[in-house]
């Protein structure tokens, strides 16, 4: 079966010349279609910005320089714009980070949900207003119509991410990237997003990357996961299994760093990226430094 | 902006227009310099000067002339001019129309220019032909509107005379209109050779208006442009597969015209101040002209009418900006 997301060697750099750092340094991932991913690792690691490689969102400062990323077969890299354009939005979504700064401010809600099925689908004005008040319907928004026409300072945060997610799986994407879509919101809400996302997942049949650091929301919706330290893969593998015998130490600090009910958590001992780079054929040896406390 | 806070300002005008006119009521006359030193011929007695200061009142102590005067205004008599003996109320209304109409298409010509400008200066950006479009844009907004009227009047009046330099429209033309504003009413009753010749005039010193002011609007609207295209949903929409025309357009343009619009607008009350000068090195006929000579003749009933009048202008505008800037943005309907 082709993969949903395919990618190899992905070489990310921001900067240019002596000053050029790597962000992602050889990251590949395979996504077979309707998988749930999560993919984990401490702020810095790389993790949101694979998901803006394969959306070709890069800051201006990066640029990609190696590696080769596939949807469903298809280069994206290699691809030209217009082809590449008509997969963004329409096969791959994106729910965003922050629903308060996703949504453009002065435009009501109808449009902004319209457009997209006008952009891709080729839909009337009519047609588009009446499929996105469904859309909305699906997310659970009560009062679809009204909200249409409501502008995205007049709805809660949470309804605001229903409203990217109904964005997300508006063309019936088969890969959606979700970039911490639940940081932003409170924890109640937290869990409700994580459901609707569930649901409309195996409605649509969509491959998920779960972008977080959230072991928790992995541990609930992801079936895999992969763990990323420094632009690197550290382990990936099934969640169950990966959480019960984490097989690499980095992957075990951060599974102890993970605020839990029943006991304090330890801080995440941080390891400089330089020292992982030695240390990642020699993961004993790493296993001893981490053992050995914070320094 | 909500009802009660329109109401709230309209209230407030009264009593702003009261405290412009007190500020130039007593500084006219506190400042050296009288109607009647302007007019007495040469050989008048003090007998008639004194009888003159008498006549207009100008021998009252300053409180007793401005109740006078402000009981006149709020019946709707502005009072007569002293250099030109016609009802300052009459010859403000006959002038105000051709300064409208220039500032307006002054103010046509710096929101097109500036649009253009801005829109390159966007589609250039993080190139190295940014710098142009900043560097023309600095040097515009460098050079003053009545700088501007010279240099325009220098090179397009007399090295290259391609235009008119001076005046509303050619003497020689006998052409009748119903009201003053000339160019408006010539566009809509059809007659556009008369519309062409107008406009002939009205060119330099629009564009000396406007050019600082075109420079101002693009600097506000490529800075606008920018910062809105950096943020989030505009960085979304193009993951969303939209094109960067389509993004600049459809998601950045209309919020970056909020502070455009709040900026620029108020801002427009410079371009309606420049017209003093510019309307006088272009010899057009409007107030801003009217304007000068009335201070040279120290007529004080016609300058405290056109300074009366521009207070109007400008509260106007602002009161039309905040309008407009609410109409823009939906998160100041609700307050």
């Amino acid at each position: 079966m082709t993969p949903a997301l395919f990618i190899q060697g992905l070489r990310v750099t921001i900067g240019a010349g002596t000053s050029a750092a790597n962000v992602l340094r050889g990251v590949s991932l395979e996504l077979q279609p309707g998988e749930v991913r999560g993919l984990v690792g401490e702020s810095g690691a790389g993790k949101s910005m694979l998901g803006r490689a394969v959306l070709g969102l890069l800051p201006a400062n990066a640029a990609i320089a190696a590696g080769r990323i596939a949807f469903e077969g298809r280069d994206l890299l290699a691809m030209r714009e217009p082809e590449r354009r008509s997969l963004l939005g329409r096969r791959i979504a994106l729910i965003p980070q922050d629903p308060m700064t996703s949504l453009n401010p002065v435009k009501r809600i109808g449009a902004q949900v319209a457009i997209l099925l006008r952009h891709h689908l080729a839909s009337s004005r009519r047609a588009a207003l009446q499929r996105a008040a469904e859309l909305l319907a699906e997310v659970a928004i009560r009062e679809p119509e009204r909200v249409l026409g409501l502008y995205p300072h007049e709805i809660s945060g949470g309804m605001r991410q229903r409203v990217l997610i109904a964005m997300a799986f508006a063309c019936d994407p088969s890969l959606v990237i979700a970039d911490e879509p639940t940081t932003a919101l409170d924890v109640t809400v937290q869990r409700q997003v994580l459901q609707l996302v569930e649901r409309l997942r195996q409605r649509h049949g969509a491959a998920v990357l779960f972008v977080t650091h959230d072991l928790g929301v992995v541990a609930k919706i992801c079936r895999t996961m992969t763990v990323l330290h420094a632009g690197r893969v550290l382990e990936e593998g099934e969640t169950a299994h990966v959480l019960a015998r984490p097989g690499h130490p980095y992957t075990r600090a951060l599974l102890a760093a993970t605020p839990r009910a029943d006991r304090p958590a330890e801080a995440l001992r941080p390891v400089p990226p330089s020292l992982i780079e030695n240390l990642w054929s020699e993961a004993h040896q790493f296993d001893r430094l981490a053992a050995a406390g914070p320094a | 902006m909500r009802w009660g806070e329109i109401i709230r300002r309209l209230v407030l005008i009264p009593p702003t227009l009261f405290g412009v006119a007190v500020i130039v009521f007593v500084l006219l006359r506190v400042v050296p310099g009288d109607p009647i030193a302007m007019m007495i011929p040469p050989g008048a007695t003090p007998a008639d000067i004194t009888r003159l200061r008498a006549f207009y009142g100008l021998d009252q102590p300053i409180l007793q002339q401005f109740v006078t005067w402000f009981g006149q205004v709020l019946n709707g008599d502005f009072g007569r001019s002293i250099s030109v003996h016609q009802g300052v109320f009459e010859l403000v209304l006959a002038r105000l129309p051709a300064t409208l109409e220039l500032a307006l298409l002054a103010l046509l010509i710096a929101v097109g220019l500036g649009l253009i400008a801005a829109l390159i200066g966007i589609h250039l950006r993080g190139r190295r032909m940014e710098w142009l479009v900043d560097i023309g844009i600095g040097v515009l907004l460098a050079v003053p509107d009545f700088l501007w009227a010279l240099i325009l009047l220098l090179l397009l009046g007399v090295l290259i005379p391609l235009l008119p330099i001076s005046g509303r429209i050619d003497p020689q033309l006998d052409i009748s209109f119903h009201s003053n504003f000339y160019l408006v009413e010539s566009l809509l009753t059809g007659r556009f050779d008369v519309a062409d010749a107008l406009l002939h005039h009205m060119i330099l010193p629009a564009l000396a208006l406007a050019l600082p002011f075109a420079a101002l609007v693009a600097r506000i609207l490529k800075t606008s442009l920018a910062e809105a295209e950096d943020q989030d949903y505009a960085q979304i929409a193009r993951a969303r597969g939209f094109s960067r025309p389509e993004i600049l357009l459809r998601e950045v343009f209309p919020n970056a015209l909020i502070p455009t619009v709040a900026l620029g607008g108020v801002q427009a009350t410079l371009l309606l101040g420049g017209t003093v000068l510019v309307e006088r090195i272009f010899s057009y006929e409007g107030i801003g002209n009217m304007a000068i000579d009335a201070v040279i003749n120290r007529d004080f009933p016609l300058i405290q009418g056109l300074v009366l009048t521009f207070a109007v202008l400008f509260i106007a505008l602002n009161l039309a900006v905040d309008l407009v800037v609410t109409l823009l943005d939906p998160r100041l309907r609700h307050g």
